[in-house]
């Protein structure tokens, strides 16, 4: 018999539904993760008791963490599924919807409030439009790689999940989307009323904000508070 | 309605690099856009592409030309592209990324804060723009905030977690709306257009495991299809010759790594064989993906050489410098680190190659009309510009560019073009019906199959016959297993009926899809009897594989006299079979020369 990894799954059968717990064994192969393990269940939905259920929901795309659509909470913390290596994490394993968001069924959540934020914080450039105009500014290569850094953010409410101030307790948007206002695109590009506007909202230091994203958020690990914070 | 009724309204159905420039031209040009998609645009597939785009910036002294660029593509295409459209996006590639740049993109930089561009496959020059080891991240981020700021304006609206299924025709035949239906609440729903792009991407998950995010499943492809849209060239599947093997996906491994110095090597009497830099001495690790995905190939499989036996070999970046490495690579070796557990500054990787792209998909001319009137197609999902081989860091490119064709085409049709009748609020209905129904009938099935086995059974058919190497044995044998598989769909069994987020029906539907997109590009690589970039054939003789006097497998050559054209599917309804044509194309540009990359490219 080949080894088996328990999974104890939160499951919630629709938005307004209570949750509760299931069990579920899958093969354990090397590499094996934690996306590839719900795509086991998927082949075959029999909880440990013998019991044919539902397959488990949840959403994923990339599966190389880049796309922030997988990300649940796994063994209390909020993390990416796809690079969850069962080697790596505590056995059983325990798989919970990020609850900072609206659950939907089982693992998939409603992060819409996230890009909602991102159309109030209006961070884009005004670009005068898509045709040529003229070359963009030479950029000092320091400022284009701090840029790049907060440019990773994929927008996946990791960060969310583990900020102690978002909730329904305040307006605070959250880490994620401060430091992507903070750093706008690039030096030229500033533009004060970003600011201005998403400060009126949430009143959290920004270095506060930073360590939170750079220790929670997945892609921002090596993100420093730089020249203009 | 208070609504202004003379605005015209374009449905763009796929939310990556393709659909979102559409939906920026056709909000500049006074349109609105209902954008459909699987998930957040934000989570695009389009975000996966690492290594960079290709334009002729010409900024390293090399003498680069924007010739050259078009002579690289159409020579890496094998001579199957249509060439005035290759020529019209290598000559707008540099306007693109000048665009990108305004735009925020954070393009590395060289020390005096200009773009720096790197190497990529099949090219001589560095031509290769990027932004680390996520370009196609970075671009789909900055086309995400232009389309968030139209979205505010009111021009954009989004449907995101929903599917589309089909479009709807009028009387006249020609693309009046789609249907499509929510992925949470189940609500299906059918919409008016003037135009409809689809810009859905790759058929990647047809082959199972692949370097593609899950969405990228070509259903919507399909659906089209069946509904006589005209498939061209399927038959030519990229294999990215650098891919981290998985269970649950291919993880690819960038071009850019052999761009910044990587070498592949297995060991061979004891010592590291760099066979590409020895069978290929004038391009070296920088061979196209097709010729490195044959040479691994024969490497592990032929010759038995793989590590340790199994079908990987080295992909070798720990002599360069650590430091330069994490500027120019970082994100994809912290990944490699993350998934593999092994550092790759230290230890070689090990990679294999994997089914990545496809070059084939919908037809269409030169400004993205499918053969339905109404109807276009634009990025992968369409067959324009990569010929029979695509080179590295030309999809973003043509991603790109076929966006900003396909959106102003779409708000010229639907002002101009004869778009003759209008849909009444009955045939929404009716098209809005039919769809209910077969949902509804999908509900329903309570047979002994597993539609995700199946699908991991069509996989596995698909690599091993009609991966890197076919013959046409192997590929009627595919033809006639994938018709079981067809008929096997009719006996799976629904475990999920949930009115909420019922993941399982909607995969059942798409893989039915799936299906029958596969059989066409099976059938496409059937008919196709020569070698030519990605499609390689190998010659029969009395039923079997022929080998040479060095017992070397022997391959089909180009046959430009026979197979100098594209290839056409249609859709038979009847047979539910693809049914092949050939259709002539222009090459008159640059004429066909024999393609060898054992010597540097003469023109």
């Amino acid at each position: 018999m080949a080894e088996k990894v328990r999974f104890i799954i939160e499951r919630q059968d629709g938005p307004n539904d209570k949750p509760y717990n299931q069990e579920f064994d899958v093969d354990y192969r090397p590499g094996l993760n934690v996306v590839a393990a719900l795509m086991e269940i998927q082949k075959n939905p029999v909880t440990v008791d013998g019991k044919r259920v539902a397959p488990v929901t949840w959403e994923c795309n990339c599966l190389e963490k880049v796309c922030g659509a997988c990300m649940m909470v796994i063994n209390g913390r909020a993390r990416q599924a796809c690079c969850a290596l069962v080697d790596e994490i505590k056995k059983p394993i325990h798989l919970a919807p990020a609850r900072t968001f609206p659950v939907i069924r089982d693992l998939l959540i409603d992060r819409s409030v996230m890009f909602e934020s991102l159309k109030k914080i209006q961070g884009w450039v005004e670009l005068d439009g898509s045709w040529d105009v003229k070359d963009a500014p030479i950029q000092n290569p320091y400022t284009a790689q701090t840029a790049y850094e907060i440019s990773h953010c994929m927008t996946c409410g990791c960060c969310l999940e583990a900020c102690p101030n978002v909730g329904p307790q305040s307006d605070f948007i959250g880490p994620a989307p401060t430091v992507f206002s903070i750093f706008t695109r690039s030096e030229n590009l500033t533009r004060p009323n970003v600011l201005t506007r998403l400060w009126k909202r949430a009143a959290l230091p920004v270095a506060a904000t930073v360590k939170i994203a750079s220790k929670f958020a997945p892609n921002l690990s090596s993100l420093q508070l730089t020249s203009r914070s | 309605m208070a609504k202004d009724m003379s605005k015209k309204k374009i449905a763009i159905v796929g939310g990556g690099i393709s659909g979102l420039l559409a939906t920026i031209k056709v909000c500049e040009l006074g349109g609105e856009v209902d954008l459909f998609s699987y998930c957040p645009v934000k989570r695009s597939h389009s975000l996966c592409a690492q290594g960079g785009i290709n334009a002729c910036m010409d900024t390293k002294g090399e003498h680069d030309s924007i010739y050259e660029h078009f002579d690289d593509t159409v020579y890496g295409g094998d001579f199957l592209a249509d060439q005035i459209a290759v020529k019209g996006m290598v000559e707008a590639a540099p306007k693109l990324i000048k665009m990108f740049d305004r735009m925020g993109v954070p393009f590395t930089r060289t020390s005096e804060g200009v773009l720096d561009l790197r190497n990529f496959g099949g090219q001589k020059h560095k031509r290769t723009c990027f932004a680390g080891s996520t370009t196609g991240q970075q671009i789909l981020y900055a086309l995400d905030e232009q389309v968030r700021r139209w979205e505010v304006k009111g021009s954009v609206h989004k449907f995101e977690f929903w599917e589309f299924i089909r479009i709807i025709k009028n009387r006249e035949g020609i693309c009046r709306g789609l249907v499509a239906q929510n992925m949470n609440t189940m609500e299906i729903r059918a919409f008016r257009a003037d135009t409809v792009i689809l810009a859905t991407g790759g058929p990647g998950q047809v082959f199972g495991r692949c370097t593609a995010s899950t969405i990228c499943n070509g259903s919507a492809v399909s659906a089209v299809y069946q509904q006589g849209a005209e498939i061209a060239n399927p038959e030519f599947i990229q294999i990215h010759p650098t891919a981290i093997p998985g269970s649950d996906k291919n993880r690819l491994m960038s071009e850019a790594c052999r761009g910044e110095g990587g070498r592949v090597w297995v060991y061979k009497d004891g010592k590291p064989w760099y066979f590409l830099e020895e069978m290929y001495p004038a391009y070296g690790n920088l061979v196209p993906r097709d010729v490195a995905s044959r040479a691994i190939y024969k490497v592990c499989v032929h010759m038995g050489l793989g590590i340790n036996g199994e079908n990987r070999v080295y992909l070798d970046l720990s002599h360069i410098d650590s430091g330069y490495l994490e500027r120019k690579l970082g994100g994809i070796l912290e990944m490699y680190s993350e998934f593999v557990g092994q550092d790759p500054r230290k230890v070689p990787m090990e990679i294999f190659p994997s089914v990545h792209y496809s070059m084939g998909g919908i037809w269409v001319d030169r400004v993205h009309n499918t053969n339905i009137p109404g109807l276009m197609a634009s990025g992968e999902c369409d067959y324009q510009y990569h010929g029979a081989n695509r080179l590295g860091a030309n999809s973003l490119l043509s991603a790109a560019y076929s966006g900003t064709v396909s959106g102003p085409e779409a708000m010229k049709w639907a002002k101009t073009g004869n778009k003759g009748s209008e849909l009444s609020d009955a045939d929404l209905e009716a098209a809005r019906r039919e769809v209910q129904n077969e949902y509804d009938k999908i509900l329903t099935m309570n047979g002994s199959e597993n539609a995700h086995k199946l699908h991991h059974e069509m996989g596995d058919l698909m690599y091993k016959y009609v991966a890197i190497e076919r013959d046409n044995n192997g590929l009627d044998a595919c033809l006639v297993e994938l018709k079981k598989l067809l008929k096997r769909w009719n006996d799976i069994g629904i475990t999920d009926h949930s009115p909420v987020a019922n993941q399982e029906a909607m995969f059942v539907r798409q893989l039915r899809n799936m299906i029958l997109y596969a059989m066409a590009i099976t059938k496409g690589a059937r008919m196709r009897d020569e070698s030519r970039g990605a499609h390689a054939k190998i010659v029969l003789e009395n039923g079997k594989q022929k080998h040479d006097k060095d017992g070397e497998l022997v391959f089909m050559g180009r046959d430009d006299e026979r197979f100098m054209k594209i290839t056409i599917v249609n859709y038979d309804p009847k047979t539910e079979e693809p049914i092949v044509t050939y259709r002539d194309f222009d090459h008159s540009l640059i004429k066909p020369r024999a393609r060898n990359y054992a010597v540097a490219k003469k023109e």
